[in-house]
């Protein structure tokens, strides 16, 4: 046998430690964090971008990491849900996740966490969505929007619009 | 104040908001080895062979899995879980062959590019009514009778100043757990640790041990923390017997997690129906006949036969009443349980035929229904250990702003947007089964119990650990509840709404015996007891009909252009016992109905029959409901209900309710807003306008 695939050498920032490694180019975001790294809070939920359960902020922004090729992220800095919480306790989102009871099964949960903190950061930069009419208000209907990317099976949508807007009203 | 009724925050949610909490495939697995299945790519043939040298010859290939070299496995019931051990495919995407790989992107790559030569046969995959080849089961899920008949329908219906007689239908849908179905499978020795994503340790434990003729103490099945499983995770699946399988052949660690399309084949979902119901009535809306027969596909590989019927057996009386399953035995992937099977489906056709009725009898849908409350469960005669169904209605009534609503249809108008109302009554039977439990002491004033439950979402760690807290009289931060693991005291799945009732039960039994045991003084070396409620459980009295109830209301804005439907309002009330803890069981509730307007709306799985395959197989196709379909219009109460009939606590779970009314309760309003009467879900637009 002739193994001929092909490893790169590509380097990460994940929450803030810079992490060299030498990946099948084949090699999403996702399955590196996962596998390679054991950072197994972002989760895969269906690999093709359409449920968020891997969200993840990659310098910023948020990002679907199950279509993302880590290859092509060298030298980016990546956060995931284990990057969120500070000295002084959990994020401010995740606090209000964990009082409104915005999760059940917690699978959704890394992404839906990683998403809010996007959301709410393009929200400030007066990003518009969908629902937008005018100058964008934090309303119910914004939040629900924002955070449609992300899918919860358990149905705990109303507990994450309330988590969110705990959350943005908290900033 | 009592642990049992406060509002308790997760037990486990700071693990869950940090990303620290471990699922099946998330735990550290030194020289891992990952498994990919290959699926058939026909609905029904014989395999002939399959390539291996090819495959074998690829970068990083460790193995090739298929019918002609696989490690034979012992006689289960459930032959989807004998893998490799047969040469016939019995459904489109049914596992032939896996590889087993370095990495997980080799063992992709390798598994899409394996061939494997199958001798294709013609196969028949539609669910009609007119198929010849119907058959009655011998009974339906779990263990109930496929017909029941109680006088002359047929003379009842004849005699009846208003008649319904309506044919509605659903669709297959999926249960579409976040969480793929997964498993980490490893041999130590003779011993076999597998962490898998299931609803119940304890069968897929006894499964394992089974199939791969080992003593039951030789194999544990971990379940720590589950993402979601709605049925779909009752028992054992082929993912969990692929991964044991291929960590056997290559003596390393193997982990497995399916796609989302992988779960569109093999792991089951909910049949197909199609339902006929008749309803004859007095002018007074009184019935005099209900007829309710419920068609249904099952597999060649396995028979599952959803109760479909089976609510309308005890829902409301007549002097004449029939219910009858017939099924069709295709080459389909083996339907199993989803969500409330049985009464999701079944009460989404009574309960819309019951407002035709209410619209043909001129009666308002909720009056309807309280002429209709039977004093006795009509099926057996026994009395209800409760039913405050009526309670529900009228409580949601007065929350939902019911009373003087305009009954005639497609009169409301806002804008672009007709507006229209609906109500649906729902039950789910409230059992109990028995379960097994340990309590101790630890040395610092703190108690751990044990129990195989399994927390799926539910909040079973916390509920349980409420508990065991009032049952020690000590505060629930005292209380290490071990829960998700075989190798713990064994207890029932999480299933049929009956966990909490039955883990509850063991769990407050060992911890009393425990108190009452320290109270006599505590041994050097410390106290631990063991409980099983077997006996408890059986010794309860057969006459009573025990069930929860609820009722369902839905205010909906359909687009008069497009015919999109839009949910502005959906409330559920329940009557449904005590309820442990009000935090996790809103959620709950609140997570049901979610999928209850899944079903209503959204959710289908198409079948293309000149490949017999499932062909939306994934979130773009196979839509959930987001987000913004759901918002913050949806809420949920209950009733302050005493029941102490059902089990020493008086609980009845609440994990099924929330989705079976909510259909029909929708499909009620889309016709109060249009005139227009969908009678198969999911009402999509098309079927509103073009009706």
């Amino acid at each position: 046998m002739t193994d001929d695939r092909r490893f790169a050498e590509v380097s990460l920032r994940v929450n803030g430690e810079l992490r060299p490694l030498s990946l099948d180019t084949r090699t999403t975001l996702l399955d590196a964090l996962r596998e390679h790294l054991g950072l197994t809070g972002s989760k895969k939920g269906c690999d093709h971008g359409q449920c968020g359960a891997c969200t993840v902020l990659v310098d910023g922004r948020r990002v679907l990491s199950c279509l993302a090729l880590a290859v092509a992220l060298d030298g980016a800095e990546v956060t995931t849900v284990e990057g969120l919480a500070g000295p002084d306790g959990l994020h401010p989102v995740q606090q209000a996740f964990l009082e409104r009871d915005a999760f059940q099964c917690g699978y959704c949960t890394p992404g839906q966490v990683c998403s809010a903190v996007g959301a709410l950061a393009e929200y400030d930069a007066g990003w518009p969505s969908l629902v937008t009419d005018g100058e964008p208000a934090l309303t119910d209907a914004e939040v629900a929007e924002r955070m449609s990317g992300n899918l919860c099976r358990c149905g705990a949508y109303p507990n994450i619009v309330a988590a969110v807007q705990d959350a943005g009203a908290a900033r | 104040m009592t642990a049992i009724g406060a509002r308790v925050r997760r037990t486990e949610g700071p693990d869950k908001v940090t990303g620290a909490a471990r699922y099946a495939v998330e735990y550290p697995a030194p020289g891992v080895a990952y498994v990919w299945p290959v699926q058939a790519p026909v609905a029904r043939g014989t395999v002939r062979s399959v390539d291996t040298d090819a495959v074998l010859a690829m970068p990083g290939v460790l193995a090739v899995l298929w019918h002609g070299n696989a490690p034979r496995l012992a006689e289960v019931a459930d032959h989807e879980l004998l893998l490799f051990q047969s040469d016939r495919v019995a459904y489109h995407g049914q596992f032939v062959a896996a590889v087993v790989a370095d990495s997980l992107e080799a063992a992709r790559e390798a598994a899409a590019r394996t061939r494997v030569d199958i001798d294709e046969q013609p196969h028949d995959t539609e669910l009609r009514a007119d198929r010849a080849d119907l058959y009655t089961p011998e009974k339906v899920n779990p263990n109930h009778e496929s017909d029941t008949s109680q006088g002359d329908v047929d003379a009842e219906l004849a005699a009846s100043d208003v008649a319904v007689d309506v044919t509605y239908e659903t669709a297959a849908t999926h249960n579409n757990p976040m969480e793929p179905h997964a498993s980490t499978a490893q041999w130590l020795g003779d011993r076999l640790l597998v962490h898998d994503s299931n609803q119940g340790a304890t069968g897929v434990a006894q499964s394992l041990a089974t199939l791969f003729g080992l003593a039951e103490d030789r194999v544990q099945v971990v379940s720590a923390h589950v993402g979601g499983g709605f049925g779909a995770k009752g028992t054992a699946r082929p993912n969990v017997v692929l991964a044991a399988m291929a960590a056997r052949v290559v003596g390393r660690p193997v982990r497995l997690a399916l796609s989302r399309q992988h779960q569109f084949s093999v792991v089951g979902y909910r049949t197909p129906t199609i339902q006929r119901i008749r309803l004859g009535a007095g002018a007074d809306g009184v019935l005099r006949a209900i007829s309710h027969e419920a068609i249904e596909q099952t597999s060649t590989v396995r028979e599952f036969a959803e109760q479909t019927a089976v609510g309308t057996r005890m829902m409301y009386a007549a002097a004449a009443r029939r219910t009858a399953h017939k099924l069709a035995r295709l080459d389909v992937p083996t339907p199993a349980w989803m969500r409330a099977p049985g009464e999701a489906p079944g009460m989404y056709a009574l309960e819309s035929a019951l407002d035709e009725l209410a619209v043909a009898c001129g009666l308002d849908p909720i009056e309807l229904r309280v002429r209709n409350e039977p004093a006795v469960d009509p099926e057996s005669g026994h009395p209800f250990s409760s039913r405050n169904l009526v309670a529900c209605l009228r409580d949601g009534a007065d929350r939902f702003g019911w009373p003087g609503r305009d009954p005639r249809p497609g009169v409301r108008r806002d804008g672009r947007w007709l507006v229209g109302t609906g109500v649906a009554a729902a039950t789910y039977p409230a059992r109990s089964r028995p379960a097994s439990a340990a309590a101790r002491m630890l040395r610092d004033g703190r108690y751990r119990v044990d129990i195989n439950a399994t927390d799926i979402g539910t909040g079973a760690r916390t509920v349980l650990g409420q508990v065991a807290a009032d049952a020690l009289g000590v505060a629930p931060d005292r209380i290490e509840m071990c829960v998700g693991d075989s190798t713990l005291p064994p207890a029932i799945l999480a299933g049929g709404s009956m966990g909490t009732a039955s883990w509850s039960w063991a769990v407050d039994k060992a911890a009393r015996e425990l108190r009452t045991r320290m109270a006599a003084g505590v041994p050097e070396g410390g106290l631990e007891v063991r409980v099983d409620t077997a006996d408890d459980v059986a010794a309860l009295d057969a006459h009573w009909s025990r069930h929860a109830f609820g009722a369902h209301f839905a205010e909906v804005r359909v687009d008069a252009d497009t015919g999109e439907v839009r949910v502005s309002r959906l409330l559920g009330v329940y009557a449904v016992g005590r309820v442990v803890n009000p935090t996790t069981a809103r959620s709950q509730f609140l997570g049901g109905m979610t999928m209850g307007l899944g079903m209503a709306l959204t959710e289908e799985s198409t079948m293309d029959h000149r490949f017999g395959d499932y062909v939306n197989d994934d979130f773009a196709g196979y839509h959930v409901p987001a987000c913004a379909d759901v918002g913050t219009a949806i809420d949920a109460y209950w009733l302050e209900e005493q029941d102490r009939y059902v089990n020493p606590l008086g609980i009845k779970g609440i994990g099924e309710i929330g989705i079976v009314g909510v259909p029909a309760a929708i499909g009620n309003a889309v016709w109060h807003a249009t005139g227009v009467r969908v009678r198969d879900l999911p009402i999509r637009l098309d079927k509103v306008l073009f009706r």
